[in-house]
């Protein structure tokens, strides 16, 4: 039906791991009942101990207690759920105030420009050149009237770390609740609750093998948070809805597959397109960190020409990348990360992510620069800024 | 495979025609700017006695759209007289390609916009302009629509960034909503000089900011 690509657009999203299927086939066909309690019927009974199950190996990759992971439908209504519910608790306690990072991702951005709409003050947190938050305006910028910080651990388009440990200090000292969108980090870059004081993370399941449309919330114990969808009261009577087992049980064997291993393999591939490029191709800029950032990740741009037209080729060519360009987006708009570290328009048009996963090889980083080597070199050719290169 | 494009989009797209930079072009036009993501370069050769377009030839720094729209305008134009290549509209461009997606418009129409401006350098340059039209600021903004606002990669007019423009005596003052130590404000500067400083009598273009 498909051709075959290369895909290397796992940020995005990824391809199931069989045995994550495998794992969630009984809870379609065998235990395909809703969780009763435990004075329910036997196959209810069974459904809730697939659920608590998966719970608790997402609550220990955590660190943090299987009470304190509600399972959501991905990290937009995870995130969501982080920002509102919180700022809805603390309503009248505190003053009205956000904050978060100019690079997050689109659940946490546009919820807080959504609140900054309704009235509530939202700063928006610059980062330098490679993405790294600045810490003094952070800092600064707490109040006693701060509600709750929203400052992603990974960035989804250039990969970089935010200093988690740093962040959630100053959010400890000064008594503020932190939120942090590990969508793209979760499993793939240590993050320990029982060690760092965060108190709500984001975390998504089909970044890393697992099944699409379920996610979860880490609430760390304690945290003030009101439910934000009216419904039924599963969920510790936290987040209404039918819960999707199998859905969770696939995420619960998607987390266990991920091993120390797996993101050293990773980042041999992110390392080898990025030196390949950077020998083979010239103007190339490196978009993020050359240090700290995702294994899974590389983001660059190659000057004076456009990232659709790039990927066009490369989708003919039988590869999927994407890229920061306007024309790619379905909003028109250039990427507001590349836009957010300081790079102008051309950067963001020219700029293409490369994201890693379990089913690349070491030779698809090859592949791809040799044939990224002659789209390049022909757009160039026809391109008027590149005249003088 | 599925792709966004028509075949004949697809077709241009990956073997472009008359692609590259002429020397001693008789004229040139160039729409857009790297700044908005989009730019097109049209060059061309005329015969001085029938004026008709011997020779074309384009750059394009742009989507898919942009090239095959390029592309198909070399073509449409080729063997045209000035007076015919004129009237080559985005339509016409459009359909030669079997038809663009819709939020792709902006991007093509550059190409028509590119080919024109490229006849009106031919005519400037050959005094082909008889009545000569003074400049007033209805004209000099009509130029300021071919200036991109990078910030919103649509033009400093629909942008709203043009705060004044002021003609006296040949003397053209603009001033811009943005501080001098914008990042883009060097690069606008530029641009709008580039674009007024050919009016017949024009003779100097002076750019403020608002601080």
């Amino acid at each position: 039906m498909f051709n075959e690509t290369i895909y290397l657009d796992n940020a995005a999203s990824t391809r199931l791991d069989e045995e994550v299927l495998e794992a969630m086939k009984p809870y379609f066909f065998d235990a395909y009942a809703v969780a009763t309690s435990e004075f329910g019927y036997s196959m209810g009974i069974d459904a809730k101990e697939g659920l608590e199950r998966s719970r608790k190996v997402i609550a220990s990759r955590l660190g943090a207690q299987a009470g304190e992971i509600v399972f959501t439908s991905g990290s937009t209504e995870s995130s969501n759920m982080a920002i509102k519910g919180v700022l809805s608790a603390l309503k009248g306690k505190k003053d009205d105030h956000l904050i978060v990072s100019r690079l997050e991702d689109f659940p946490v951005l546009n919820t807080a420009k959504k609140l900054d709409k309704q009235g509530y003050k939202v700063d928006f947190i610059n980062v330098d050149g490679e993405g790294v938050l600045d810490l003094d305006m952070f800092s600064d910028a707490i109040t006693s009237q701060t509600a709750l910080v929203s400052i992603q651990q990974a960035n989804q388009e250039i990969g970089t770390l935010q200093d988690l440990k740093a962040i959630s200090d100053i959010c400890h000292d000064k008594n503020v609740l932190l939120h942090t969108d590990a969508t793209h980090s979760f499993t793939r870059v240590p993050l320990d609750v029982s060690k760092l004081p965060v108190d709500l993370v984001t975390m998504s399941a089909h970044t890393i093998h697992g099944p699409r449309g379920i996610g979860a919330l880490y609430i760390r114990e304690g945290t003030p948070i009101d439910k934000w969808m009216d419904g039924g009261f599963q969920e510790s009577d936290r987040r209404a809805g039918v819960e999707n087992i199998p859905a969770a049980v696939g995420f619960a064997k998607a987390v266990e597959l991920v091993t120390p291993e797996e993101n050293e393999r990773l980042a041999a591939m992110r390392d080898r397109v990025i030196e390949r490029a950077m020998a083979d191709i010239p103007h190339v800029t490196l978009n993020g960190s050359a240090t700290s950032r995702l294994p899974q990740n590389s983001n660059m741009t190659f000057h004076y020409v456009e990232g659709e037209s790039i990927t066009l080729h490369l989708d003919m060519m039988g590869f999927a990348v994407s890229t920061g360009s306007a024309c790619f987006s379905r909003s028109l708009e250039a990427s507001h990360v590349i836009l957010g570290i300081g790079g102008d328009h051309e950067r963001a048009h020219g700029s293409l992510r490369f994201s890693f996963g379990r089913f690349n090889t070491i030779e698809d980083s090859d592949a791809i620069i040799d044939a990224l080597k002659d789209v390049v070199t022909n757009l160039r050719a026809i391109s008027p800024l590149a005249e003088d290169n | 495979m599925t792709f966004p494009y028509t075949k004949e989009v697809l077709e241009h797209f990956r073997n472009p025609r008359n692609v590259g930079k002429m020397e001693d072009p008789d004229g040139k036009g160039l729409e857009g700017s790297a700044a908005c993501g989009d730019m097109v370069a049209v060059y061309l050769k005329v015969n001085p006695d029938t004026l008709v377009i011997e020779d074309i030839s384009f750059e394009s720094y742009g989507c898919a759209s942009n090239i095959a729209t390029a592309s198909v305008i070399t073509e449409l134009a080729k063997g045209k007289t000035l007076e015919e290549a004129k009237k080559i509209t985005w339509k016409e461009a459009a359909n030669a390609l079997g038809g663009l997606p819709h939020v792709k418009a902006h991007c093509s129409v550059l190409a028509v916009e590119g080919l024109r401006s490229a006849i009106r350098d031919y005519e400037e340059k050959h005094g082909m302009v008889v009545e000569k039209e003074a400049t007033t600021t209805e004209v000099v903004s009509k130029r300021l629509k071919h200036v991109m606002n990078p910030m919103a990669g649509l033009d400093i007019i629909r942008t709203e960034l043009v705060l004044k423009v002021v003609v006296e005596e040949g003397n053209v003052r603009i001033v811009l909503d943005i501080p001098s130590t914008h990042q883009f404000a060097a690069a606008i500067k530029e641009d709008i000089v580039d674009k007024l400083e050919s009016l017949w009598d024009v003779e100097s273009v002076t750019v403020d900011f608002i601080s």
